[in-house]
């Protein structure tokens, strides 16, 4: 039997369910590929922008003028193949189900993220609180990893990123509201729709929010400017300083860059129009740059990545109570603030809330 | 009470924003990497690599055990002994230099009153087994013989300078 033969012969049901699974795999595929050039895409442009090369060796399969291109394989199968050590005072279990825990959260959330007009993975209304409840699950990961460890290094880590993840979830969470405030919706994809045409991105009336929603992203995933989580010049690693080999992988790189890359999105998708056109309500409907389409997306996303890149290789790390400090007392005064005048552009029916 | 226009300054991210524009222009700019095996960068004829014990131009060696070398040595990385050799001259027997315990500040070549010692250009070099790091008297002997071309020609460029 053919296996479209097969395919007929399942239920409605059945084959919806199957169509999702192969949906299923194709994004997290998509997100772990995107991964493995994250992290070549990182070295390369550090490395350029001090005055570097960065990686230009490995080739992929010996095909000429990809030097480089293989880097990222090269790495996962070196990670791969290394020992996995287990600390001796360590909570064993513990210790190996927190990368796994690390790793769930990071790739759950691109369940709500549209693509595109036509492709979501799942349209539920709740979408916001859904991504707003699994990214500060990450942190369960990183305090499990710490703590079960048994070392003083590592509970720091685990701590500091603790502390601070939960300081920016607040100044995310009012961001959010003020999208949610513009768009009267919960749902992602009608979040993108109420975006539509001239001067309909968040990130015109949202202009404040916009720059804390995503620095609070780049303080939400541990990356320089705020990594102090890691602090290698402080505190070793942190919380991943006994893990080695695939824990290390599975723990430390692949969430981190599934999380950086699923900000870089929801930044877009939030403030930036998600998959519309930039062109859109300034070209006529009927022009082929003003079509909606996962393209725009995936440029709005490249160029957040790449803020992300350019962020670590301009700052220098903060000090851990200036990191608190910004959280605390300028991040959410200054979203309350905005929220407040938000409301009174409501109230008045100024921009695009005119109608 | 910081003023309203440091406030401004903080709040627009005035520095930051010129921070990342100095980053954003030096991205561009040519990259200083040296593709290390297929280019090098120059090097000076004064530079102390792998040691090399020389020949007179009739095979004799230079070398009159004076053991200066030896003295002087602040890591005390080289050994001698010596011996009359055959012909009644002074000779060493034993030459060793220990290439771990060098930190190849050349006081050797220059304390040596016959140009015997001399330090090559040679730096890349390495060891594989415990115990090649001992540059015997035949061994430095030999970098002598292979390499007097080049030897000859740093120290005459030098001469101009002593």
């Amino acid at each position: 039997m053919s296996l479209l033969g097969l395919y007929n012969s399942l239920a409605v049901s059945e084959q919806v369910a199957l169509i999702k699974t192969v949906q299923i795999i194709g994004v997290l595929l998509a997100v772990v590929i995107c991964v493995a050039f994250m992290t070549l895409a990182e070295r390369k442009v550090i490395g350029w922008i001090q005055g570097r090369i960065g990686p230009n060796r490995v080739t992929l399969f010996g095909i000429p003028f990809t030097e480089g291109l293989g880097q990222p394989f090269a790495d996962v199968v070196k990670l791969l193949f290394k020992e996995i050590i287990l600390p001796a005072n360590a909570d064993k279990v513990l210790f190996l189900l927190a990368p796994m825990i690390a790793l769930v959260p990071a790739f759950a959330t691109w369940a709500v993220v549209p693509f595109s007009p036509e492709f979501v993975l799942a349209d539920i209304d709740a979408g916001l609180l859904y991504v707003l409840a699994l990214t500060s699950l990450g942190v369960y990961g990183i305090i499990l990893a710490g703590w079960a460890t048994n070392s003083k290094y590592a509970l720091l880590g685990a701590l500091r990123s603790a502390a601070q993840i939960v300081a920016y979830e607040i100044a995310m969470g009012f961001a959010l509201v003020g999208v949610l405030m513009a768009s009267g919706s919960l749902n992602l994809s009608d979040i993108v729709r109420s975006q539509a045409g001239a001067l309909g991105w968040n990130v015109v009336w949202l202009a404040p929010l916009a720059v804390i929603y995503f620095i609070s992203g780049v303080a939400e995933t541990n990356r320089a400017p705020f990594d102090v989580a890691e602090g290698e010049s402080e505190i070793v690693a942190g919380f991943h300083v006994e893990y080695s080999g695939a824990t290390f992988a599975t723990l430390f790189a692949l969430p981190e860059y599934a999380n950086m890359i699923l900000i870089a999105t929801l930044t877009s998708v939030m403030f930036f129009g998600g998959w519309l056109s930039p062109f859109d309500g300034y070209l006529g409907a009927g022009s082929l740059l003003s079509q909606p389409s996962f393209l725009w997306l995936a440029i709005k996303i490249v160029f957040f990545l790449f803020c992300f890149l350019w962020f670590r290789a301009t700052f220098p790390r903060y000090r851990y109570d200036q990191i608190m400090r910004l959280g605390w007392k300028v991040f959410i005064p200054l979203t309350l603030i905005w929220i407040f005048v938000e409301g009174l552009m409501v109230y008045w029916h100024i921009g695009p809330w005119h109608r | 009470m910081p003023s309203v226009k440091s406030i401004t300054k903080t709040l627009l991210l005035t520095e930051l924003l010129q921070g990342l524009a100095l980053t954003f222009k030096t991205m561009w700019k040519p990259k200083f990497t040296v593709y290390y095996p297929e280019e090098k960068t120059p090097q000076s004829f004064r530079y102390r690599g792998l040691h090399a014990l020389r020949r007179y131009a009739n095979g004799e060696e230079r070398c009159i055990a004076c053991k200066l070398c030896e003295a002087v040595c602040p890591a005390l990385a080289i050994t001698i002994e010596s011996d009359v050799s055959d012909d009644g001259t002074r000779r060493t027997t034993r030459y060793d230099i220990d290439l771990f315990k060098c930190i190849y500040c050349g006081f050797c070549e220059e304390a040596c009153p016959v140009d015997a010692i001399v330090e090559t250009r040679i730096h890349e070099y390495h060891m594989e087994n415990r115990g090649e790091n001992i540059m015997t008297k035949d061994k430095l002997l030999a970098v002598g013989d292979r390499y007097e071309g080049m030897i000859a020609a740093d120290k005459a460029q030098d001469a101009a300078y002593r």
